[in-house]
């Protein structure tokens, strides 16, 4: 009975230990190409590039938050990019169309525009029991695209009130010679910390998980896996909103045919770098900020580089592939390591 | 087709034991043998999908080493298998050349017109004029099945085996495969078949060679065989494994069900169960046993039928529904269904009980970790620690956390299907008295075993199914609780 009771909880700092490793393991990796992009230019290691780097991540880290749900649960949600500039773009007609000036009643209706899509993205999955979210969240993305167009009559719109952009545009602690830190990047963190907490220790978050790791078991154990996809999309969607509402801040406008900017794929890639697996069960937040840090100082360093956007593409496409192959490998290298070890 | 002493073994156990199996051209040889006799290692050996670790085989008087099964086709061996592998959507000629297709000469296209031609012969030799363009879905099953036969032919199979090939056909088609047997039988082809069901050896075969735990028991001519000798060979008479069996005192009607069918799943399923009794369910793989209790706990719909627990009608549609009917269902593929392996064990422990360890949308994380610490000390679960992926576990360890992630639940009726299949003597010793001590308790224990030893050893009552029917219900005071009855019940006989 005491071998038990030691041998259940000696060891837990060794599993602990391993994880930590493993995110050190994309910390590290960032830190590298941080050092390298400090020796290739010397705009990079300045107070204000990194506050920049900040405020480029933000977008990415909430529609990343969102995604890694979806990824847990083996899924994927296309839709993000085009649900993001949707839902600044309903704000954009709503303030120019119908004079609504309300900033409150603005942020309300992007938000309820982000569930609403999202909550669509869930049940088209589940209860007309498409084969998988890749078909029900790519037809998705185009639909929304088509709807950014439509209600803003294909037309970049601005006149946002202050407190629309509030939440992408203000720096904190400014002084003079450093631009501040950008609250979207504080709201971020307090996201992330929420979301951390609500995958580890509430009931939902460990469904989320189970439903991700083996559908058929938890369904059997009673887990309502239909109302724990609905709500991985829907929380998705709401955190495109947030995302929208951010990149409206940032950019003062809304502009529809950003609906096909690659937001889906470097929301993807910040998930896989940060350890998130396409089979479903894996992935942290603390993984999943490293990554769309790694995403936004990649794509930055290649701007000071004065890389066009064509290689960017590149760089991060190829990023995302790489990622993957790690992904991959350490599996395979983790299973042989446990074959051996029990032969 | 000659066999001589062939040994497979597979970590822990030996799944073939010097067998010896010969087969000669133009005979249909019936295999047969218990669950778990070694049957299918058998096929794979000889289809070249295992490699034998010991013994020879011969084709034709010419000694082959099967190393896959690129070579066991060469060698002229066919295989029918169970489930059906015809590709629905691909025409019968497509199905047909699979693999082997013919190109026209100089050219890398096919040469549909030959294949066509071709294929349709193959199927009118096999009794059948059909049209060889159309999509194989478009048949029935019987069709699909001389398609299966008809691409052995084309590799110019000496040998077809058929794995249990009328599990899934209607009588008519039974009869067209019998006759297409015959055929091949007087082509000069062998072919070994391999079947649950008695009256069809006797039917079709020349000879029979009966298998049990891995080893040959006897090869003979059909006219020298009866019913009865062949379900004694089966069941040998090795003595029954002790199993810890502790009696419990039969309460009230915990689980009824009346008249439950599922459309070409299982029919007319009556039974009741008590608390305080273990009730096992015997029958050969197939038989429909999972079925029937997989429609009971809500994981398959039900066709229709009445279900009762504790006297009181209920409706149960989910596994959820189950559940808060305090049923716990022990699934039999513990990997697939009973775990999410990449989870740690404490969480696999809670997967049924989330609600009880919940704060509001948190987790009780102080009382999931002296609940699941209490469990792994009770249940003697080997584990590194309660972050441990459940997927690292040995099988009885494994099935240790599916048995604590029900005892979690507090539920009144356990359903086990195939509770030791797979695990140790040690667990499996262990996995018995968490039975019994359910029973001991009151609870009421249900166990699908295909282990006729198991069965006795452990129930307080069986009922016996077979092909989706219930044939026999016998208590543990009767004449009829012994192997032979019991085996010849889920053979399709009839107990007196």
């Amino acid at each position: 009975m005491t071998d038990a009771i030691n041998s259940a909880s000696t060891p837990k700092k060794k599993v602990d230990f391993k994880g930590v490793l493993t995110q050190l393991g994309s910390l590290l990796a960032l830190f590298i190409l941080c050092v390298i992009l400090t020796i290739a230019t010397p705009n990079f290691l300045t107070m204000t590039n990194f506050m920049n780097i900040l405020r480029q991540t933000a977008i990415n880290s909430f529609i990343s938050a969102g995604m890694l749900l979806a990824l847990i649960t083996a899924g994927i949600d296309l839709s993000v990019g085009a649900n993001c500039v949707l839902c600044g773009c309903v704000m954009g007609a709503l303030a120019n169309k119908l004079q609504v000036t309300n900033s409150f009643v603005l942020i309300l209706a992007a938000l309820a525009t982000g569930l609403l899509v999202g909550l669509a993205n869930g049940l088209l999955l589940t209860k007309l029991h498409l084969p998988h979210p890749f078909v029900s969240t790519m037809g998705m993305k185009l639909v929304l695209c088509g709807l950014a167009l439509l209600v803003v009559n294909s037309q970049t719109v601005a006149n946002f009130p202050e407190g629309v952009t509030a939440l992408g545009s203000i720096n904190l602690f400014k002084t003079k010679g450093y631009s501040g830190f950008p609250l979207a990047f504080l709201v971020v963190i307090i996201v992330f910390i929420i979301f951390h907490f609500f995958l580890t220790r509430s009931a939902l978050g460990r469904k989320i998980f189970c439903v991700g790791g083996n559908p058929e078991a938890a369904r059997l154990a009673g887990i309502n896996s239909d109302n724990v996809l609905i709500s991985v999309y829907t929380i998705s969607g709401l955190m495109c909103a947030i995302a929208g509402i951010v990149l409206v801040g940032r950019t003062g406008v809304a502009n529809p045919a950003a609906a096909m900017e690659p937001y889906d794929s470097d929301a993807i890639a910040a998930c896989i770098i940060g350890g998130a697996s396409f089979m479903g069960g894996k992935g942290t937040m603390w993984g999943t900020i490293i990554g769309a840090l790694m995403i936004s100082t990649i794509r930055n360093g290649l701007n000071l580089l004065q890389a066009s956007n064509d290689i960017q593409n590149i760089v991060v496409g190829l990023v995302i592939i790489g990622a993957v192959c790690i992904d991959v490998y350490r599996g395979k290298m983790e299973e042989r390591a446990r074959r051996l070890a029990t032969k | 087709m000659e066999l001589r002493n062939i040994t497979k073994r597979f970590p822990g156990v030996i799944a073939l034991k010097n067998m010896t199996l010969q087969i000669k051209p133009g005979e249909v040889h019936g295999l047969i043998g218990e669950n778990g006799a070694g049957k299918s290692t058998l096929i794979k050996v000889l289809t070249g999908a295992y490699p034998a670790d010991e013994g020879e085989i011969f084709v034709g008087g010419q000694k082959r080493n099967f190393k896959n099964p690129n070579d066991a086709k060469l060698a002229g061996v066919g295989c029918v298998y169970q489930e059906l592998s015809t590709v629905k959507m691909l025409s019968v000629t497509d199905n047909i050349f699979m693999g082997n297709t013919i190109k026209k000469k100089k050219s890398p296209l096919l040469d549909y017109a030959t294949m066509h031609r071709k294929a349709h012969d193959l199927m009118l030799s096999l009794g059948e004029d059909v049209d060889v363009k159309k999509a194989c879905g478009t048949f029935g099953m019987g069709i699909q099945q001389l398609v299966e036969i008809a691409r052995a032919l084309v590799l110019n199979a000496k040998l077809i085996i058929m794995d249990e090939p009328t599990s899934s056909l209607g009588e008519k088609e039974v009869d067209q495969l019998f006759k297409t047997i015959r055929n091949l039988k007087k082509k000069g082809v062998a072919i070994l078949f391999v079947s649950h069901k008695l009256e069809e050896l006797f039917e079709i075969c020349d000879s029979v060679t009966v298998m049990r735990d891995g080893e040959h028991v006897f090869t003979d001519d059909i006219k020298n065989i009866d019913n009865d000798r062949l379900i004694r060979a089966m069941v040998g008479h090795a003595l029954s494994e002790q199993y810890p069996k502790v009696r419990g005192k039969r309460g009230t009607e915990a689980l009824q069900v009346k008249n439950l069918w599922e459309g070409g799943v299982f029919q007319d399923i009556n039974f009741t169960a008590y608390y305080g009794e273990i009730l096992g369910f015997a029958g050969l793989v197939g038989a429909g046993r999972t079925e029937v209790f997989r429609a009971i706990f809500g994981a398959d719909p039900l066709d229709g039928g009445e279900v009762y627990i504790n006297g009181k009608r209920v409706q149960i549609k989910s596994p959820k529904d189950a559940i808060r009917n305090r049923i716990a269902f022990l699934t039999e593929d513990r990997a697939t269904q009973g775990l999410v392996p990449s989870m740690s064990v404490r969480t696999n422990l809670i997967l049924a009980s989330m609600k009880k360890f919940q704060h509001g949308p948190w987790l009780d994380d102080a009382t999931i970790e002296k609940t699941s610490e209490k469990i792994v000390q009770s249940l003697k679960i080997k584990t590194s620690g309660l972050d441990e992926a459940v997927g690292q576990l040995s099988g009885g360890n494994k099935q240790k956390v599916v048995i604590g992630k029900w005892l979690n639940t507090a539920a009144d009726i356990y359903i086990f299907d195939e509770p030791t299949r797979g695990i140790d003597v040690g667990a499996k010793v262990e996995v018995c008295n968490v039975m019994n001590s359910l029973v001991q308790r009151g609870k009421c224990v249900i166990m699908i075993s295909s282990e006729l030893p198991e069965i006795l050893g452990m129930s307080d009552r069986v009922i016996v199914m077979r092909s989706g029917k219930i044939m026999a219900e016998v208590d543990a005071n009767s004449d009829h609780f012994n192997q032979e009855d019991i085996m010849k019940a889920a053979w399709g006989g009839t107990l007196q």
